[in-house]
């Protein structure tokens, strides 16, 4: 008798675990799935949304197979029900070797599987738009790269284009349909560039050259915010991009450049990183570890193409 | 077992000492208590500031700063050291040194020995209780200001500044709180109990490490006077070497709690595996014991990285050295490194006693033994043990060496494995179980629910290339308030809840429980599950302006957070009503557990034991045809000395199960 309400019970979870589950994760790649932020606006954004769906649609199964068990058993082993009487105590409620080996074996084969994915579409897509440090071991294959450098501090984010001059400015343009290098550093405390359109975050830290890669697909502002936090203003360190044609994004860029021409003499020479005035009390910015870091690209040899 | 028992007779406490045979007497106010530390610790404070003012007001950096932070420091430190004189803590120690006889602690039974120091751990325990309910609720209270700021995206209730220090105030406190919220009350408490000692290993530790964490509450609020930190609870270098004064009250204060927290981590370790009464084998020590275990070897092994962290910011700020100063060879990355090598066992420092407290519950709620006990205990260990070599995960975007976080994405999901394996035994345990409904088994049930969301999110965390999008947004602020609020707190409350008959000698209403287990259930859930959507909209931490369109979401979590909060008077009225002014005396084991510490008569002596107890089982023998009693509560010295084995039918007038055991057992304490 009890072998059979046995699987009996275990015939109505599997069954109840089986409609639900495949119920939700339908309705959640047909009609959240395509809206799953940050959405698809460059390469990075879009594997973010696809990586989301994807452990979206294995969290469910396995969270209902925990809720599903619970509701039923908090349902049909009430204590309070009719004829409810002692459980069945002794070795067999202690434990069941097959049913832990299975738990073990399960589990573990969820985790590896999602480790194998998570590290298939970290290195497929150069970095997945993380920052990776001054020395990239992931880099993408595209030979037009554009390198755009972020330069954080308390509490605005400056961007300098080494390609056109090295002119700095507070605008965020790129070019569609290319692939961008985001140089992000910091001359203060510690700051992290996250255009969230983009699927693009690298922490600024001063003396540090984080480098993450994103290719833009489509055209549309993006917002930037910094993300770790970098004292009173933080909340307030925000700022818009574009991603632009990319007719309209050399324009701009060549006509900034020749505007700015007279500010960027002032500037420091473009180096990776920069360092406050030894003096410190005019607040000038020296170039630092100019040479160190030159593994990926060339900066001014080639231009994306025009 | 070769336990020595004789060691266990020695209990220290208050109640017993009897008066001292010289004349060396002081009258009661004199003596240490906590209005004398109060006092000490003012006094420390003022003669600590004026030797950093001495020495240090020719210094550069201090000249025209308005701000002396080799002050501060001192001014703190030194305060700490008249707090703990004034709790007498020092009293004993340098007693010895000087080679006099050390004092007796006063002999008191009144309420007033619980605002002194104390030996017995049930005193502690709760003064534990109080100290940590002190700092969750002021915690708390600030949590409210931080909702009440994000009401509106742009119009402002506080200043950014104000707002800032209240989120680091917040995010501190409640680290500190969460550290020990079940270690301290429950720990301190339950453990000789459970394992069937008179006494913790090192009464007088035990005692200093609540004080010193109390002195921790003092100065992690100290920093508001001070200005406040604006690094938040993590305090990143080098914005920790910017700030202005109130960052040296965070830099003392997590020192200061760390060494409460080695302190009471060793002596429970200590307690733990010296003090086991006979039979008490590795085998059948109660699952909530393991979790005090694998959490007090986190504590000892983790929290020295904290300790150290916090010196080299103080140098950083005092001294002028250069450890997380770039421009002068020192590394950003350093205090990332030493704060999260602490900070991520300290995570599971603060899950762990909750799954020991939900699988210590479960099996007495559903009147079946707890499913997988051997896999519960070792799952336990193995979250110990990853916890080390997972700390990276919280460095995925700043830039470090990229090939190192495949491998910090593999141990980080691999820990979810041992962590599962708490509901494994759970739903192994609810199988064709009898469910009763209390205040305790509901609170443990939540815990599960929560948890689950809460772990699940930390996959998505640890993904990294998800981790891009979500690092540092609200997405991993409603990870880890359902891991630690969901899970810890939801866990304390059903301990509390469960062993407060124990604790107290009195019952809880069952209905003011149960409004406010569906009040704090419901709107811990509406409060923090719309802010995974906030963080996946785009909102970072930590900011006091957002976007326009997460208006709406905002509001309705912050509304669910004031709610949430009022449900803790519905706590607060219930526990004061039923401890203080109304108290119902509670029956001696209410919930009819064979847990040992249930065993115990009522009201319980200070010696816990009339005889130290012989454990027979483990204490999760229910359900049909198991009937083993757990220990015999009253062996006969052949017993006890290992001449002949235990046998349960020799003595067993208190019988075990029954509940009802040596509450009237006639027989003198062994003195």
């Amino acid at each position: 008798m009890s072998q059979g309400t046995e699987t009996h019970h275990f015939r109505r979870m599997i069954a109840i675990w089986v409609v639900l589950s495949a119920a939700l994760d339908l309705v959640f790649y047909f009609v959240v799935g395509p809206h799953v932020p940050p959405g698809a606006m460059t390469s990075s954004a879009g594997g973010a949304q696809f990586d989301f769906n994807v452990l979206f649609l294995i969290a469910f199964p396995v969270m209902l197979a925990v809720w599903v068990y619970w509701a039923y058993a908090l349902i049909v082993w009430r204590g309070s029900r009719a004829g409810a009487d002692e459980p069945e105590g002794g070795p067999k409620a202690r434990g069941h070797l097959g049913i832990q080996i299975g738990w073990i074996a399960t589990t573990t084969v969820i985790v590896i599987g999602v480790f194998v994915f998570g590290t298939v579409e970290l290195v497929a897509p150069a970095g997945a738009g993380g920052g990776e440090g001054p020395s990239p071991i992931w880099t993408p294959t595209s030979h037009d790269v554009l390198p755009v450098q972020v330069i954080a501090q308390q509490w605005e984010f400056t961007y300098r284009y080494p390609t056109f001059g090295g002119f700095e400015t507070s605008q965020l343009m790129i070019p569609d349909d290319t692939t961008i290098a985001f140089h992000v550093t910091s001359v203060d405390v510690i700051h992290s560039f996250w255009a969230y359109q983009l699927g693009v975050k690298a922490d600024a830290n001063p003396s540090e050259d984080n480098v993450a890669y994103t290719t833009t697909k489509q055209l549309g502002g993006f917002t930037v915010r910094c993300s770790e936090l970098c004292g009173l203003w933080h909340g307030a360190m925000y700022d818009y991009g574009r991603v632009l044609p990319k007719s309209q994004f050399f324009v701009w860029a060549q006509s900034t450049e020749r505007q700015n021409a007279a500010n960027t003499k002032d500037l420091p020479p473009f180096a990776y990183t920069y360092v406050p005035d030894a003096n410190g009390a005019n607040g000038g910015l020296y170039p630092d570890n100019v040479d160190q870091y030159s593994k990926v690209e060339q900066y001014g040899a080639t231009n994306p193409s025009q | 077992m070769a336990i020595d028992t004789r060691e266990s007779i020695g209990a220290e406490h208050s109640g017993d000492a009897s008066p001292p045979a010289s004349g060396r007497r002081r009258p009661g106010w004199l003596g240490p208590h906590a209005g004398r530390a109060l006092v000490g610790a003012v006094a420390g404070y003022a003669v600590g500031h004026w030797i950093g003012n001495v020495i240090a007001s020719g210094y550069i950096n201090v000249q025209g700063s308005g701000q002396n932070d080799v002050a501060i420091v001192l001014g703190l430190s030194i305060g700490v050291l008249g707090w703990l004189a004034g709790a007498g803590m020092l009293d004993y120690p340098l007693a010895k040194v000087v080679g006099r006889e050390p004092l007796p602690p006063t002999p008191s039974k009144s309420w007033t020995r619980y605002f002194g120091p104390a030996l017995d751990h049930k005193i502690i325990g709760l003064q534990y209780t109080f100290v940590v309910l002190l700092f969750f609720f002021t915690g708390g209270l600030m949590a409210m200001g931080i909702r009440t700021e994000l009401l509106n995206p742009t119009n402002h209730v506080f200043g950014p500044g104000t707002y800032i220090a209240l989120v680091g105030e917040h995010g501190t406190i409640m680290m500190m709180m969460a550290s020990s919220i079940v270690i301290g009350p429950l720990g301190n408490w339950l453990v000789p109990l459970m394992i069937g000692s008179r006494r913790m290993a090192f009464p007088r530790v035990e005692s200093f490490s609540l004080w010193i964490f109390a002195a921790g509450y003092l100065v992690i609020l100290s920093a508001l006077p001070l200005g406040g930190f604006p690094t938040g609870w993590t305090g990143y270098a080098p914005l920790q070497t910017q700030a202005t004064g109130g960052m040296d009250s965070y830099l003392v204060g997590f020192a200061v709690i760390g060494i409460g927290m080695i302190c009471a981590g060793f002596n429970l370790l200590a307690t733990i595996i010296n003090y086991r009464a006979p039979g008490m084998s590795w085998g059948r020590v109660p699952i909530f014991v393991w979790s005090i275990l694998a959490t007090a070897a986190l504590l000892t092994l983790a929290t020295p990285t904290l300790v150290a962290a916090g010196l080299f910011g103080v140098l950083d700020r005092t001294a002028q050295t250069a450890f997380f100063v770039n421009e002068h060879g020192g590394s950003s990355y350093l205090w990332q490194n030493l704060f999260w090598f602490f900070g991520h066992p300290e995570v599971y420092i603060m899950a762990l006693p909750g799954f020991g407290i939900v699988a210590e519950i479960f099996p007495v709620f559903t009147r079946k033994p707890l499913f997988g006990y051997r896999i519960a205990a070792a799952g336990m260990i193995g979250v110990a043990l990853l916890s080390f070599f997972v700390w990276q995960h919280h460095l995925f975007q700043s830039g470090i060496n990229p090939d190192m976080r495949p491998l910090f994405m593999l141990t980080t999901e691999l820990i979810s494995i041992p962590t599962g394996f708490i509901f494994l035994n759970t739903m192994g345990t609810l199988w064709k179980a009898k469910i009763r409904y209390e205040v305790p088994m509901l609170f443990a049930l939540a815990m599960g629910f929560n948890f689950l969301i809460g772990g699940i999110s930390g996959v998505f965390l640890s993904d990294v290339p998800v981790d891009v999008t979500v690092h540092g947004s609200f997405f991993v602020l409603a990870h880890f308030h359902y891991t630690i609020m969901g899970g810890l707190v939801f866990a304390f409350f059903a301990g509390l809840y469960y062993w407060l008959p124990k604790m107290t000698g009195t019952t809880m209403n069952k209905r003011l429980g149960k409004w406010h287990f569906w009040t704090m259930f419901i709107f811990f859930n509406l409060t923090f599950f719309p802010l995974f959507l906030v963080g996946l909209l785009g909102q970072p931490r930590r900011v006091f302006e957002y976007a326009q369109n997460l208006q709406a979401l905002n509001d309705f979590s912050s509304v669910s957070a004031f709610l949430l909060g009022a449900s803790f008077l519905i706590f607060i009225a219930n526990f004061v009503w039923s401890v203080f002014i109304d108290p119902k005396p509670s029956p001696a084991n209410p919930w009819n557990s064979l847990g040992l510490e249930w065993q115990t008569p009522v009201p319980l002596p200070a010696y816990n034991f009339a005889r130290i107890p012989v454990v027979l089982a483990d204490p999760y023998h229910y359900g049909r045809g198991d009937s083993q009693p757990v220990a015999d509560l009253g062996p006969r010295t052949l017993v006890l000395s290992g001449a002949v084995p235990p046998d349960p039918s020799i003595g067993s007038e208190p019988d075990a199960a029954s509940g009802q055991p040596g509450a009237t057992d006639p027989r003198p304490p062994i003195a």
